[in-house]
C-alpha cells in the first residue's frame, strides 16, 4: 500500500513538512458528477478514514448538503501518500460547485496549485464546471482531467475524453479514468497528483501570510477558519491579525483536518489548516482575507479579497405573524455561519412584518430558506426574487431599489439593471431553442464555440433579472435537461423598465409588484392575474384582480363570488365526519393571509411567487 | 362506500362512559329517538355511498329474512345499556327506518321491529314513525299494513321526475308512478315526503323545475331537496374522475336551490332546515332531533348513535367527563349479526365528545334550522362575528336583534343557507 509507514510519516508531520512534500489540490466538478464519492474513496485509500467508519460522503456535513449532494462549505483534508520512497502530504480542498459561490470558489482555487477536473463519463462537462475550469486556468493551476463513473453502462469515456482533452489541451489518452464508486483508478489519480501538481512555493522565513479560504461557525467552538499558509508560519503562541480590519485575536487552537481536527504546534509555509480564535461571527473572519501575526505583521496582504455582494433580493415573511421574532433570531444565527447573508427589517401591507434579504444568487436563497424552515421550524413566504436597480430621478438624485414595491413613481430619467456574462453549454440540436430563449430574455450573443461535434458553448450578455426569473427552469425544460448554465456579473445597463402592480379588489398587493421590461409588462400582467385567478379560492364576494402600470390597468381577471358552501345532508351518520371536516377547514384557515378582505392561501403566494411557469394546482 | 370515522374502542357490553347519578328526569329537555338502518337494496345506485347491499352481495347469516330478528337483538342490547346508565326511562319520541331500502323488507318485518322498540321503551303518545321507501317497492296493501302497524309517515325517494336524470342516477322507478304512490300513502293515512336530488350531471334548470313542480303536483306536505354529492368510491365518483361525467357545478346547484326554495315557498312549503321544506306541522321531527342535539340510538350495521352526558355528573368521578358519546356499528351485516349473536355490542368504535366538540356540533347543526341558533348558545367571541355576518347578508338582521320576538338568534338568510358552512366557521373561530 502506498501509505507511508511511521518512519516516513515523521517527514510529513504538520508544521514540519518541507514544502516540496506538499501538494495542495481541489476537485472541480458539477453537482452530481461524483466529487464527494471520489473524495470518500481517497480518504479510504490513504487510510485517513477506516472502511467501517466510512459514512457516505464524509465531507459534506450539513443535512441539506447530504440530501442535495452538493457541497456548500468547503473543508480541507490532509492525507498521507507515498510515491516511490518519498512520503507526501496531500491537502484536498473541497470547493463549492455552484455559480452563486463563484467568489468562494475563486478563493479555494487560490489556495491550491492544482485541480482535478472531474467529469461524469456519461454526461460530459457542464457549464458551471467549465466556468470553474476557466477560473482555475486563470489562476495557473495544474489541471488533471479525470473521467468519473466509468463503471456506468451509459459511460462514453472516449467521447468525453476527447472533449475535455480539447478543453484542457491534453491528449485524450492522458485523461484519467476512475470510478469513485468502485475505487478503480483512484490510486493512479493520487500518484498523478503527486507527479504533476507543483509543490507550493513561499518564503518560510518571511512575515506570516495565510489566506482564509473558508470560515465556518461551530456551535461548540465558535468560528473555525480555514487557511492556506503562503509565507511564514502560524503558531499558537502568537496573536494573529486580520489584515482587512486590523483586528487581532488570540489563537486558541491551530491544527489540520485528517479528517477530524487534530491540534498541532502550528502550520508552516505551503500548509493548509484551521484556526480557532473564539470569535463568534464569521464576519470577523472573512473569506479572502489575509491572516498575519501581531508581532511581525506582513506589510502587504495577499490579493483577491472582496466583500461578499448580494445580487438577488427577496422578502422573507413568517406565515404566522407572531413568528417574526423567531425569524429574526434565526437569521441572526444563520448570519454567524454565512458571511454573505444580509437582511433588513421590512413591512409589507400584504404579508406583515418580515425581512428583505440579500443573497449571492438563487441557490443561496433556496438554501437559506430551507434552513430557516427546517432548522428553525419556521413557515415562510418568500417574495419573487429580484435584483438591485439604480434609478436616476429628474431631480438628479439616485435611488437604489432592492424591493420592487419601492420603485419610485415620479419622474424617472433612467433605470439601470445589473447584467451578467452567461455561458451556456448545450447539445447542438438545441442551439436554436436556446438562442430563442436568450433573445426573448433580452440577451446579446457574445460568441459561440463547438466543444465537440454535438456540444456547443454559447456566450451571452443577459440582464440578471431575466436569469433570476425562471431562466434556468426554462433552459432546462426546453433542452430536456441537457443544457447547463453559468454566469458572472459584469456591470449594469440602462433599460426601459416599469413597475407592474397587482391589485386584489382594488388593494395593491405589494408582494406581487414586479419590475419588468416595458415590452413585457403586458405579458407579466396577463400571466400573473390569470395565475392568481387559478390560485385564489372563490370568496363570498366577487374579487377583481388587476395588473397596472402606474394608474393604467393593463390586465384584469375576476374571481366570481362563491355561491354555495354547504353540505346538503347532515343527518346522524354525517355528524362526526362533518365536524372533523370543519375542524380541518378551520386549521386550513390559519394558513391564509387576509389581504383587504380577501383570504389568500399561503400556498397561493408560494405558487404565484415561484418561478415555475406552470402555476399552481387549482383548489377544488 | 363512506368510511367510518376513527374512534376509540367500545367495551364489549356497549356500556356508556357515564351514568345518571340521580334518577334521570325522563328527558324532559332531551328526547330520545331510534333510527333503524335497513341495509338492503334491489340495485345499488351509482351515486350512493350508503351502507347497503343487494341480495347477491350478501350470503349466510345476514339475509333479509333474518334481519328483523338481528335488529331486535340490538334493540334489546340498547335497552340494557341505557337502563344501566340510568337513562332507560324515556318513551321513544320518533322512529325512522332508513337505508338502503327499508321497504325491501316485508311490512310485517318493519312492524315487528317497531314492536320491539315499543316493548323496550314504550312509544310517546304523539310518536312519529317514518320509513323511507322506493316508489317501486310499495303497494296500497303494504302501505296500509305499515299504517296499521303504527307507522305515521313515509318518505319516497323520488329524486327526479325526468327519465334521463333518473337513468344517470341508476334509479329504476317510473316517475309516472309518483302521484299514485303518494295518493296510496295518503289514503292509508300516512304523512308523505318526497326526496329530490338536484345537480345530477346533465340535468338542466328546466329539468329541475319539472321535478319540483311534479313533487308539488303530487300533493305532499314535505319535500327534501339535496344537492348531489359525488362521493369517492362510488360508481359515479369513478365516472367523474375519469371524465365520463361532468362534476356537479356549485353555481348550477346554487341556482337550483334558489329555484326550489322559490317554488316550494310559493306552494306553502316553508324551509325549516337547509335541505327541508314542509307545510307547518309536517316537519320531520326525527330529523329535527339530530339538529337539536337530542339523544338517538341507531340500530343496524353502520348506524351511528349519540347520547349526551346526563346533566348530573358521573356517579364515579373521572378526570374529564365527556359532553357526549357517539358510536357507530360495524358496517358489514354479517359481522354485525355475528357480534350480536355473541351478545357483544356491534359498535365498531366511538368518540367521546369534548365540550369543544360538542359546542362545534351544536353550532354546526342548529344553524341549519329555521328556528335558528340562540345567540346565548355561542361563545362570547363568536357572538362578535354575528354583526359582520349580518352585514354580509348571511344572517337575518331582525332575528339577530330579536326584533321578530323569537329571541336573539342566528338565522340564516337564503344566501346564508347556501353558504352555511362558511357561517359555521365564522361562528366557531
Amino acid at each position: 500500500m502506498p501509505i507511508p509507514g511511521p518512519e516516513l510519516r515523521a517527514r510529513i508531520e504538520p508544521n514540519a513538512t518541507a514544502p516540496e512534500l506538499i501538494r495542495n489540490f481541489c476537485i472541480i466538478a458539477h453537482i452530481d458528477h461524483g466529487k464527494s464519492t471520489l473524495a470518500d474513496r481517497m480518504l479510504q485509500l490513504t487510510g485517513v478514514v477506516e472502511q467501517r467508519a466510512m459514512r457516505a460522503q464524509y465531507l459534506d456535513r450539513m443535512d441539506i448538503e447530504r440530501e442535495r449532494g452538493i457541497t456548500i462549505k468547503s473543508q480541507a483534508v490532509r492525507m498521507p501518500w507515498q510515491l516511490g520512497d518519498t512520503p507526501f502530504a496531500l491537502n484536498m480542498i473541497d470547493t463549492p460547485g455552484h455559480v452563486d459561490f463563484t467568489y468562494e470558489v475563486s478563493r479555494s482555487l487560490a489556495a491550491c496549485e492544482g485541480a482535478v477536473l472531474l467529469v461524469d463519463a456519461a454526461q460530459g462537462i457542464e457549464a458551471q464546471t467549465l466556468a470553474n475550469l476557466y477560473l482555475a486556468m486563470e489562476n495557473d493551476l495544474e489541471i488533471i482531467p479525470v473521467l468519473n463513473k466509468i463503471d456506468l453502462p451509459a459511460a462514453q469515456p472516449e467521447k468525453y475524453a476527447e472533449e475535455i482533452g480539447k478543453l484542457v489541451g491534453v491528449d485524450p489518452d492522458d485523461v484519467l479514468r476512475v470510478s469513485g464508486k468502485t475505487g478503480e483508478g483512484v490510486d493512479a489519480l493520487l500518484d498523478r497528483i503527486v507527479e504533476t501538481i507543483p509543490a507550493p512555493q513561499g518564503q518560510a522565513d518571511a512575515a506570516a501570510r495565510a489566506m482564509i479560504f473558508d470560515s465556518v461557525y461551530d456551535i461548540y467552538r465558535g468560528v473555525v477558519t480555514y487557511v492556506r499558509v503562503v509565507d511564514g508560519n502560524l503558531n499558537p503562541r502568537e496573536r494573529i491579525a486580520m489584515m482587512s480590519t486590523g483586528a487581532t485575536h488570540e489563537l486558541l487552537e491551530i491544527g489540520v483536518i485528517s479528517p477530524e481536527p487534530i491540534p498541532t504546534k502550528g502550520i508552516g509555509v505551503g500548509e493548509v489548516g484551521y484556526l480557532i480564535t473564539g470569535v463568534k461571527d464569521v464576519r470577523q473572519s472573512k473569506v479572502g482575507d489575509t491572516v498575519t501575526t501581531q508581532v511581525k505583521p506582513a506589510s502587504e496582504p495577499l490579493g483577491g479579497y472582496e466583500d461578499p455582494k448580494p445580487m438577488v433580493f427577496s422578502g422573507l415573511y413568517p406565515i404566522d405573524g407572531s413568528d417574526y421574532p423567531a425569524l429574526r433570531d434565526a437569521l441572526d444565527k444563520l448570519k454567524l455561519n454565512d458571511a454573505a447573508l444580509n437582511y433588513e427589517p421590512e413591512t409589507s401591507v400584504a404579508l406583515g412584518f418580515g425581512f428583505r434579504v440579500g443573497f449571492l444568487g438563487l441557490l443561496h436563497l433556496e438554501i437559506v430558506r430551507e434552513r430557516l424552515e427546517r432548522e428553525f421550524n419556521l413557515d415562510l413566504i418568500s417574495t419573487a426574487p429580484n435584483v438591485i436597480y439604480e434609478v436616476d430621478l429628474e431631480d438628479r438624485t439616485t435611488v437604489t431599489v432592492t424591493n420592487p414595491s419601492e420603485f419610485p413613481g415620479g419622474k424617472i430619467r433612467e433605470v439601470r439593471e445589473p447584467v451578467v456574462r452567461a455561458t451556456i453549454l448545450t447539445p447542438s440540436e438545441f442551439v436554436g431553442t436556446v438562442m430563442g430563449l436568450c433573445t426573448d430574455r433580452r440577451g446579446t450573443l457574445l460568441g459561440m464555440d463547438y466543444l465537440s461535434e454535438d456540444r456547443v458553448e454559447l456566450r451571452y450578455t443577459l440582464p440578471l433579472a431575466e436569469i433570476v426569473f425562471d431562466f434556468f427552469d426554462q433552459l432546462k425544460s426546453r433542452t430536456r435537461g441537457y443544457a447547463s448554465l453559468d454566469y458572472e456579473t459584469t456591470g449594469d445597463q440602462v433599460a426601459d423598465l416599469v413597475k407592474v402592480d397587482i391589485l386584489l379588489q382594488g388593494d395593491k398587493v405589494d408582494a406581487f409588484s414586479a419590475i419588468v421590461h416595458k415590452d413585457k409588462a403586458y405579458d407579466y400582467g396577463v400571466q400573473m392575474t390569470a395565475k392568481l385567478k387559478e390560485l385564489i379560492p372563490r370568496q363570498q364576494f366577487e374579487v377583481p384582480i388587476q395588473a397596472a402600470v402606474g394608474a393604467r390597468v393593463i390586465a384584469r381577471e375576476t374571481i366570481r363570488a362563491m355561491r354555495k358552501d354547504v353540505l346538503a345532508k347532515c343527518y346522524g351518520g354525517d355528524i362526526s365526519r362533518k365536524r372533523k371536516l370543519l375542524e380541518k377547514q378551520k386549521e386550513g384557515k390559519k394558513r391564509m393571509k387576509t389581504i383587504g378582505s380577501v383570504e389568500v392561501p399561503k400556498d397561493a403566494f408560494i405558487a404565484a411567487l415561484s418561478s415555475d411557469a406552470g402555476g399552481g394546482k387549482k383548489e377544488k | 362506500m363512506a368510511r367510518l370515522p376513527e374512534g376509540v374502542p367500545v367495551p364489549d357490553d356497549g356500556a356508556l362512559p357515564f351514568r345518571a347519578a340521580a334518577p334521570f328526569d325522563g328527558g324532559a329537555g332531551r328526547r330520545f329517538g331510534v333510527y333503524v338502518h335497513v341495509p338492503f337494496c334491489s340495485v345499488r345506485c351509482g351515486y350512493c355511498d350508503f351502507n347497503t347491499y343487494t341480495a347477491t352481495e350478501l350470503g349466510g347469516g345476514a339475509s333479509q329474512v333474518a334481519y328483523a330478528s338481528t335488529a331486535l337483538s340490538e334493540v334489546a342490547l340498547a335497552a340494557r345499556v341505557l337502563a344501566d346508565a340510568g337513562l332507560g326511562d324515556r318513551p321513544v319520541s320518533t322512529v325512522f327506518f332508513g337505508g338502503g331500502t327499508p321497504t325491501m323488507l316485508p311490512a310485517s318485518d318493519l312492524v315487528r321491529i317497531l314492536g320491539g322498540i315499543r316493548d323496550a321503551w314504550g312509544l310517546a303518545e304523539d310518536v312519529e314513525v317514518t320509513t323511507e321507501a322506493n316508489p317501486d317497492s310499495v303497494t296500497p296493501q303494504s302501505l296500509a299494513e305499515l299504517r296499521a302497524g303504527g307507522f305515521t309517515r313515509v318518505s319516497f325517494g323520488m329524486q327526479s321526475a325526468v327519465p334521463s336524470v333518473l337513468a344517470t342516477l341508476d334509479r329504476t322507478h317510473d316517475p309516472r308512478r309518483i302521484p299514485d304512490v303518494v295518493r296510496w300513502a295518503r289514503e292509508a293515512g300516512l304523512d308523505v315526503s318526497l326526496d329530490l336530488i338536484y345537480g345530477t350531471p346533465g340535468e338542466t334548470v328546466e329539468d329541475w323545475r319539472t321535478s319540483v313542480e311534479a313533487a308539488l303536483a303530487a300533493g305532499v306536505d314535505h319535500v327534501s331537496a339535496y344537492a348531489l354529492v359525488v362521493e369517492p368510491g362510488t360508481k359515479m365518483g369513478a365516472q367523474v374522475r375519469r371524465g365520463l361525467l361532468p362534476a356537479p357545478d356549485d353555481d348550477d346547484e346554487a341556482a337550483k336551490y334558489e329555484l326550489a326554495d322559490e317554488l316550494l315557498t310559493a306552494a306553502g312549503l316553508d324551509w325549516y332546515e337547509v335541505s327541508n321544506w314542509s307545510r307547518p306541522g309536517h316537519e320531520c321531527r326525527h330529523n329535527l332531533a339530530y339538529w337539536r342535539g337530542d339523544d338517538w340510538w341507531g340500530i343496524g350495521p353502520g348506524a351511528h348513535s349519540y347520547v349526551a352526558a346526563p346533566d348530573h355528573p358521573a356517579a364515579e368521578p373521572v378526570d374529564t367527563t365527556p359532553a357526549g358519546v357517539r358510536w357507530w356499528n360495524v358496517k358489514h351485516p354479517r359481522r354485525y349479526a355475528a357480534l350480536l349473536d355473541e351478545s357483544r355490542t356491534p359498535a365498531a368504535a366511538r368518540e367521546l365528545l369534548t365540550p369543544d366538540d360538542d359546542q362545534l356540533e351544536r353550532v354546526m347543526l342548529r344553524i341549519r334550522l329555521r328556528e335558528g341558533l340562540p345567540l346565548d348558545a355561542l361563545t362570547a367571541s363568536a357572538r362578535t362575528a354575528v354583526g359582520t355576518l349580518v352585514g354580509q347578508g348571511l344572517l337575518d338582521g331582525r332575528a339577530a336583534l330579536g326584533a321578530d320576538g323569537a329571541g336573539r338568534r342566528a338565522l340564516l338568510t337564503l344566501r346564508g343557507r347556501l353558504l352555511a358552512d362558511a357561517v359555521v366557521r365564522a361562528l366557531t373561530d
